[in-house]
C-alpha cells in the first residue's frame, strides 16, 4: 500500500472494493469495467460529427473553443523568442478584435516555464508544463519527480505528465498508479510555494494503447490516482486525438462523476486543426459528459494551428468575407 | 446481341486534384445550343469556392517553387493529353456552342495550340519582363516577375474551351494557381479539361474548376481575403443576352481586400456592357501572364 494520504487510501478502498492495493486488485477492477463497443463508438462519433452548428450558436462555439485552447509549442527548436511570441498570441489572439477571448493556457517544456510565466504575468492565461520525461516517459521515478518539481517551482499552473505506457501495457498497473500519485504530491507542493495547487493532467498517449478498452482502463486508473484532467496524447505519436477516443474518455469522466462526485477534465491534444473539428468535439462533450463540461476548466484543446483556424472563422463571421491566414499573427 | 446499358457520365467539380460533387448537393441542367437537355452538372456553392481557394493556396508553394522550365514541360504534357482527347473535346464543344463538327475541331486545334503557346512562355516571360536596371552605385539592381498567388478566374461565357484555355493557361504559366468558374451555360468542356489536368502531371489544386451560377459564386471569390487576383473575363454575357454579372461591384469587393483585377475586354467602366473578345486571335505577347505576376526588385553588391 503506497497511497500516502488517508483520503486517497479510503477512496481506493471504496472504489475498488478491496482492502489491498496491488497489480492483482487493480487488474480485477480495470478488467471488470465494461468493454467499449468499438463499432458503436465510431458510429456515435461520426453521427455527432454531422451536427450542423450555425450563426449565433457557431459564434458562441468558436469563442468557447478559443478560450479552451492550450496553445502549445513542444519543439526541440523552441527558444525564449518563440515562447514569448506564443505568449503574446495567447494574450491577444486577434489584434483586430478586442472582443476575442484569451486562450486558456500556454503549454511548453519545463525549462521554458520561467519565460512563459514572465510573459503571461497578470494576463490570466495559465502556464502548463510537460514533465516526467515527456513524450516517452522513459526515465526513473526520481528523474520524473525532479522534472515535475522543477516546473512547479518555476511557477507552472498546470503539469502535463505522461503515464508509463510500457508498464500499463504489460499489466503493471500499480507502477502507473504510484507514479501518478507521486507526481500529484509534487503538484501539491505548489500550495506552499505559490498558494495554489498545480493542476495535474495525465497524458494517456492513446495512440500507443491499441484498444478502446485500454483507453477506458487508463482513464479510470488516472482518475483513481488523482489526476485533475485526462489528456489523450502527447501530439508526438500518430494517431493522436480522434473523436472516438475522446468519446470514450468523456464517458469515463461522466461515469466517474456519477460514482464519486468528482468532476475530472478532458483534454484532446494533437491532430485537431480546424474549427470544424473543434466544434465536433464540443458537440461530443455536450452530448456525452454534459453541459457542465463546456468550460475551459474542464475541457481543453491541446493545439497550435487550431487557434488560427478558429480566428479565421471568427473573422469570417464578423466581416462577412472569407479571411486569409496572412492577416493573422503566426501561431508558433 | 444484348443491348448495352447506358454508361452515363456524372459531370463533377475539379477541386484539389479530385472530382467532388458540390458540397451543397445541388446540380443544374445543361442544355445544348438549341436548348435540348444534355446532362446535369454540379452547381458549386460558396463553400465549394472556399474549399477550392484552400486547395489553390495549398498548391501554390509547390507550383510557384517549381522551375519555370519544369512548369513548361508539365503544361506541354497537358497539350499532349488534350490532343489524345481531341474527339471528345470536339463533341463537347460542338454541342455546347452549336458548331458544326469541322468548326468544333478547328476550335479544339486552336485551344491546344494556345495551351502550347503559353507553355512556351513559362521560362521566357522573366527575360521579357525582367530587367537589370541601371543604378548610380556599385550594385546590380534586378527586377524579376514573380507569380502573385491564388487567382480567381471567371471563364468566358461563350467560348467554352478556347476562351477557357486562353484565361487559365496564362495564370498557371506564370506560376500562380487558380479557381475557375466555368462558363455557366456551357460548362461541360471545362469538366473534360479537368479530367485532362488530372491525368497530366499538373499537381492537384493548381487548377480548380467549378461549374455553376457565375453571379452566385463570383462575389465570394472577389471578397475572399486569400484571393490575390481576379480575372473578370466571364463578366461578358452570351451574345445578345443581358449581363447577369455586375463586374463593377466585383471590382469594388476585390479592392476592399487589395485584390488585383483584370477587367473584361473592351469596357472601360462598368456602365458599358462587357463584350466577349474574339479568342481565336493570337495574343500579342504575354500580357495575360504578366497580369498575374508581381515585380520583385533586388539590390545586390557588385563583386570585384
Amino acid at each position: 500500500m503506497t497511497a500516502t494520504t488517508p483520503a486517497l487510501t479510503d477512496r481506493v478502498r471504496d472504489v475498488l472494493g478491496s482492502t489491498t492495493l496491488d497489480d492483482a486488485s487493480l487488474r480485477r477492477w480495470l478488467h471488470g469495467l465494461p468493454g467499449v463497443d468499438e463499432v458503436g463508438a465510431h458510429g456515435r462519433a461520426a453521427m455527432l460529427g454531422t451536427r450542423s452548428v450555425k450563426t449565433t450558436s457557431k459564434a458562441w462555439a468558436l469563442d468557447l473553443a478559443v478560450s479552451m485552447v492550450d496553445l502549445t509549442t513542444l519543439e526541440g527548436a523552441d527558444s525564449f523568442g518563440t515562447v514569448r511570441s506564443l505568449c503574446a498570441k495567447a494574450r491577444v489572439p486577434d489584434a483586430d478584435d478586442p472582443a476575442c477571448p484569451k486562450v486558456a493556457a500556454v503549454c511548453v517544456y519545463n525549462d521554458l516555464v520561467p519565460v512563459a510565466v514572465e510573459a503571461l504575468a497578470g494576463s490570466g492565461v495559465k502556464v502548463a508544463a510537460v514533465t516526467t520525461a515527456f513524450p516517452s516517459g522513459r526515465a526513473s521515478l526520481p528523474v520524473k519527480l525532479a522534472d515535475t518539481r522543477d516546473a512547479v517551482q518555476a511557477g507552472a499552473d498546470e503539469i502535463d505528465m505522461v503515464i508509463d505506457r510500457g508498464a500499463f501495457l504489460s499489466g503493471r498497473y500499480l507502477k502507473v498508479f504510484e507514479e501518478i500519485v507521486a507526481v500529484r504530491e509534487v503538484c501539491d507542493e505548489a500550495v506552499a510555494l505559490h498558494g495554489r495547487r498545480a493542476h495535474l493532467k495525465v497524458i494517456l498517449e492513446t495512440g500507443e494503447l491499441s484498444t478502446y478498452d485500454n483507453v477506458r482502463r487508463a482513464s479510470w486508473l488516472a482518475m483513481l490516482a488523482g489526476g485533475d484532467f485526462i489528456k489523450t496524447s502527447t501530439g508526438k505519436v500518430s494517431p493522436a486525438a480522434t473523436l472516438p477516443v475522446t468519446l470514450v474518455m468523456l464517458e469515463a469522466v461522466r461515469d466517474w462523476a456519477a460514482l464519486t462526485g468528482e468532476i475530472i477534465g478532458v483534454k484532446p491534444a494533437g491532430g485537431i486543426r480546424t474549427a470544424k473539428d473543434a466544434i465536433k468535439h464540443l458537440v461530443l462533450v455536450h452530448e456525452t459528459a454534459g453541459e457542465r463540461w463546456l468550460d475551459p476548466d474542464l475541457f481543453r484543446f491541446g493545439a497550435s494551428s487550431l487557434l488560427n483556424d478558429l480566428l479565421l472563422q471568427r473573422r469570417r463571421m464578423r466581416t462577412g468575407v472569407y479571411a486569409s491566414a496572412d492577416r493573422l499573427t503566426l501561431a508558433t | 446481341m444484348a443491348a448495352r446499358l447506358d454508361v452515363r457520365k456524372t459531370y463533377k467539380l475539379y477541386v484539389g486534384g479530385k472530382f467532388p460533387r458540390s458540397e451543397s448537393g445541388r446540380s443544374y441542367e445543361v442544355t445544348d445550343a438549341k436548348g435540348r437537355f444534355v446532362a446535369n452538372a454540379a452547381m458549386a456553392s460558396r463553400k465549394d469556392a472556399r474549399d477550392a481557394v484552400l486547395a489553390a493556396r495549398a498548391a501554390f508553394a509547390g507550383w510557384s517553387g517549381a522551375t519555370a522550365y519544369n512548369r513548361g514541360q508539365v503544361l506541354y504534357r497537358v497539350a499532349e493529353v488534350m490532343e489524345g482527347r481531341h474527339a471528345q473535346f470536339a463533341e463537347e464543344v460542338a454541342r455546347a456552342e452549336g458548331l458544326t463538327a469541322a468548326k468544333a475541331r478547328a476550335v479544339v486545334d486552336a485551344a491546344i495550340d494556345r495551351w502550347v503557346w503559353y507553355a512556351g512562355w513559362t521560362d521566357k516571360v522573366a527575360q521579357v519582363a525582367g530587367a537589370a536596371n541601371p543604378v548610380a552605385g556599385p550594385y546590380f539592381n534586378l527586377s524579376v516577375p514573380e507569380p502573385t498567388g491564388v487567382v480567381a478566374v471567371l471563364a468566358p461565357q461563350a467560348s467554352s474551351l478556347l476562351g477557357l484555355v486562353s484565361v487559365v493557361a496564362p495564370v498557371v504559366a506564370g506560376g500562380s494557381t487558380c479557381v475557375v468558374l466555368a462558363s455557366e451555360r456551357r460548362p461541360l468542356p471545362a469538366v473534360v479539361l479537368g479530367e485532362v489536368l488530372a491525368t497530366s502531371d499538373v499537381p492537384g489544386g493548381v487548377v480548380n474548376l467549378l461549374t455553376g451560377v457565375t453571379a452566385e459564386s463570383a462575389p465570394w471569390l472577389a471578397s475572399h481575403e486569400d484571393v490575390d487576383a481576379l480575372d473578370l473575363a466571364g463578366a461578358a454575357p452570351l451574345p445578345g443576352e443581358d449581363a447577369t454579372v455586375d463586374w463593377g461591384a466585383l471590382e469594388a469587393a476585390a479592392a476592399a481586400t487589395l485584390t488585383r483585377v483584370v477587367r473584361p475586354a473592351g469596357s472601360a467602366t462598368s456602365e458599358e456592357p462587357a463584350v466577349e473578345p474574339d479568342w481565336t486571335v493570337l495574343p500579342d505577347g504575354p500580357r495575360r501572364v504578366l497580369a498575374f505576376m508581381e515585380t520583385k526588385t533586388v539590390w545586390h553588391p557588385k563583386g570585384r
